[in-house]
Order: structure tokens, then C-alpha cells, then sequence
């Protein structure tokens, strides 16, 4: 009996000793490292990919450990980034393999360097507009991009593939003006590890050279319910990102969200590039919800928010007070608005 | 009226006639959401125009942002 490391995996046909060796010279960048992130990059290192880069803004906490499987208690009194906690445990997960953490805020500047040399990204981001950024550099290096995620028990998948499929443009045309996100509704782990299983499965079939199906799938854990949809006829020919003259709309800095320190307040102010015109009254409710003590009046809702106080404005606008980091404003502001 | 959604059998009240109901009854109005009726993907200028009718067959899919 073959007992080598990738015996079980080499023994599965459609993978074989020849789509290991396309593991092992392969490079996938996962964007986050959060659950979705964790769950993924635990899985293409056992499984063998060559190099895995792992990129994240933040630092690990208490409230990430319910989920976010690389990471322990002594990172959080630690207070490591992510990346660099991932690329530890991963490391010892598999020290044959590479692993790259980064400590970055992934934007429409920094993001095309990120995304060269990689043959596949997987999505872990928290927000949209990191998809999008990301999506639109995926695009233009013709490099897959497998778009995941959930909050509470739901999840979503879609494997993107520059040229064939529609991408994460075509399926959503504009930034969605709020968002229910794992800080204002929770989520379980269960879901995690339910979207990460397809997204690999994604990323071993597309890395070893087998055929995907252009479906966007969601499922409901909890609820026991699924639905699938083959999404080629929507792929836009005028879509600005993989239409036929494309402009990368995300990553041009006009269109960027901007974080900008005031000076002396100890506030940063997040204005987002695109008009994104949020609902102060569903805001606050579930700020309230979140037990969050909550002021809202015609213009503007503001809250206390862990060790915060935030002030959201209509079209988008925010001040996060108590912190100059804009790193960790940005990381706030999407934690609530997504 | 009973329709098949997302695999699961589902009793819809009378009030519900097209697909823009049918979002209005699910709360995602104004979301991004991505629905197939009958094996065909319904196009977002005409939800209102896309009625619904007994035993048909509905793919809904709304798009969240976690991670």
C-alpha cells in the first residue's frame, strides 16, 4: 500500500499522479483570511498546491475562534495579524509547500501586483467591493477567480473564469447598498466549511485541468435548502470588466473607497468611491439589535460599536472615532455596512 | 398556489403574482438577487411582467458579502 503523503488523492481518477504535479507547480493567492479563508488555504496546503499566498488586514481576536480554523488563543493575546498567525499554523500543517502571508488592505492600487504569478485566486473577502476589485484584476490577467460566501447559515459559490464564464461583474452590476454581514447577523461554521468545500473542489478541477460548470450555487444550512442556477446567459458583452472594451472600473482610484485620518480627532472618514446610498432606519435597527446604543435623526445614524463610536452618513459616508488607523476604519466599516 | 423553490415545495399566499411579489414576499426587494423561473433566467426589468402560477419551478439566489 502507498502510504506517501497525496496517496488518497493521487488514488482519486480525475486527480491522478498527473494532477498532483499540477498541484505542487501551481500558485493560488486566497483573498482574506478569515473563516472562508482559514477553511480554504488549510485545505490547498494538505492537498499539496505548491504555494499558497494568503493576504489580510487584520489581526486575530476572540470572536474569530468559533470559525476561523488556523488560528488559537495564543494568537489572540498575541494580537497577530491574520496573515502572518495563517501562514504559521500553515507552515506546520506542511512544511513541503510554500506559503506567503501578507499583511495588506487589498485595493484597486496594490491589487494587480497581488493577483501576478497566481494560476487561481479564491475569494475570502468580507465585502463586496473587494470581490469586485479583485474580479476586475482577475479579469484582466486571465487568472480564475472562485467567488465564495455566506453569512449565518447561507452561503454562495461561483467559479469565474476569464473568457468562458460571466464574471462577478456581469452577475452583480452595482455595489449593493447594504449588507447583512457575520458582525450584524452572525454566522456558523458549518457554512464555512460548506461554501470552502466547493470552492476547492473548484480550485482542484480547475488546477488539475478538469471541466467546471458555470453555476452559481446557494445553499441554507440550517434551512436544509439549495438552489443552483447555470448563469452563462448572463455574461454581459458591454460589462465594463470582461466585455468587449473593458475599463476595470474598480480599480481606478476615483471609484476607490477612501479612508482619510482626521487630523487631531483621533476619526478616520471613510467615503466610498461609487454612490452607495444606505438606509439609516434599517441601519439603526440593527445596530439596536446588536445592542449598540443608537442615535438616529433624518441625516445621519451614529453608535457605539465595540471600543467605537461610528457616525453613518445617507450616501454612504462615515466616521469611525477612536481610532487613526485606516486600515482598521475600513475593516470596521465593513464589518457593518459589508 | 404551491411552487417549487429552491427544491423545496413552498404555499405561497394569493397576494403574490410575479416575480417582484414574490421578492417583496421574501424581504430581498432591493437586493441582489438572481432568479431562474422554469429554467430560464428572469430578466430584472420585467419582474413585475413575470407572473407566477401554480407548480412552477423557481431558483432564487441572493447574493451576501460575508467571508
Amino acid at each position: 500500500m502507498n502510504t506517501s503523503r497525496y496517496s488518497r488523492q493521487e488514488l482519486f481518477p480525475p486527480i491522478g499522479a498527473a494532477g498532483q504535479a499540477k498541484l505542487k507547480d501551481a500558485r493560488v493567492l486566497v483573498v482574506g483570511a478569515g473563516a472562508l479563508g482559514t477553511s480554504s488555504a488549510e485545505m490547498l496546503v494538505r492537498a499539496g498546491v505548491g504555494h499558497v499566498t494568503m493576504v489580510d488586514r487584520d489581526y486575530v481576536e476572540w470572536s474569530n475562534l468559533q470559525r476561523q480554523q488556523l488560528y488559537t488563543e495564543t494568537d489572540v493575546k498575541n494580537k497577530l495579524p491574520k496573515a502572518i498567525a495563517a501562514q504559521n499554523r500553515l507552515m506546520e500543517v506542511n512544511s513541503e509547500v510554500e506559503i506567503t502571508g501578507i499583511v495588506l488592505d487589498v485595493n484597486g492600487t496594490n491589487v494587480e501586483e497581488l493577483v501576478q504569478n497566481h494560476h487561481l485566486i479564491l475569494d475570502a473577502a468580507d465585502n463586496f467591493e473587494t470581490r469586485l476589485i479583485v474580479n476586475d484584476a482577475a479579469v484582466q490577467y486571465g487568472i480564475p477567480f472562485v467567488f465564495g460566501a455566506c453569512v449565518a447559515s447561507y452561503g454562495m459559490t461561483f467559479p469565474m473564469i476569464p473568457g468562458k464564464t460571466p464574471c462577478l461583474h456581469c452577475l452583480i452590476n452595482h455595489l449593493p447598498s447594504q449588507n447583512q454581514t457575520c458582525d450584524t447577523v452572525g454566522v456558523i461554521s458549518p457554512i464555512v466549511q460548506l461554501v470552502t468545500a466547493y470552492q476547492v473542489t473548484s480550485a482542484l478541477k480547475i488546477l488539475t485541468g478538469n471541466e467546471i460548470t458555470p453555476s452559481l450555487q446557494s445553499f441554507d444550512i440550517w434551512k436544509n435548502e439549495q438552489a443552483e442556477i447555470n448563469v452563462s446567459a448572463l455574461k454581459n458583452k458591454d460589462c465594463p470588466t470582461c466585455g468587449s472594451n473593458p475599463t476595470y472600473p474598480f480599480l481606478a482610484y476615483e471609484n476607490q473607497t477612501k479612508a482619510a485620518v482626521l487630523c487631531g480627532r483621533n476619526t478616520v472618514q471613510i467615503r466610498p468611491g461609487l454612490e452607495r446610498e444606505i438606509s439609516l432606519q434599517q441601519l439603526a435597527q440593527r445596530l439596536k439589535e446588536l445592542g449598540s446604543e443608537v442615535v438616529l435623526n433624518p441625516y445621519l445614524v451614529s453608535c457605539t460599536f465595540e471600543d467605537f463610536r461610528l457616525v453613518f452618513f445617507k450616501d454612504g459616508r462615515a466616521l469611525i472615532h477612536g481610532t487613526s488607523d485606516t486600515g482598521q476604519a475600513r475593516a470596521i466599516y465593513n464589518r457593518i455596512i459589508g | 398556489m404551491t411552487i417549487q423553490l429552491n427544491g423545496l415545495q413552498v404555499e405561497l399566499p394569493e397576494s403574490v403574482r410575479n416575480v417582484e411579489d414574490l421578492l417583496k414576499h421574501y424581504q430581498l426587494e432591493g437586493r441582489i438577487v438572481i432568479i431562474e423561473l422554469n429554467h430560464e433566467i428572469a430578466d430584472k426589468s420585467k419582474y413585475t411582467e413575470l407572473s407566477i402560477a401554480d407548480g412552477d419551478k423557481v431558483e432564487m439566489i441572493h447574493f451576501v458579502g460575508g467571508g
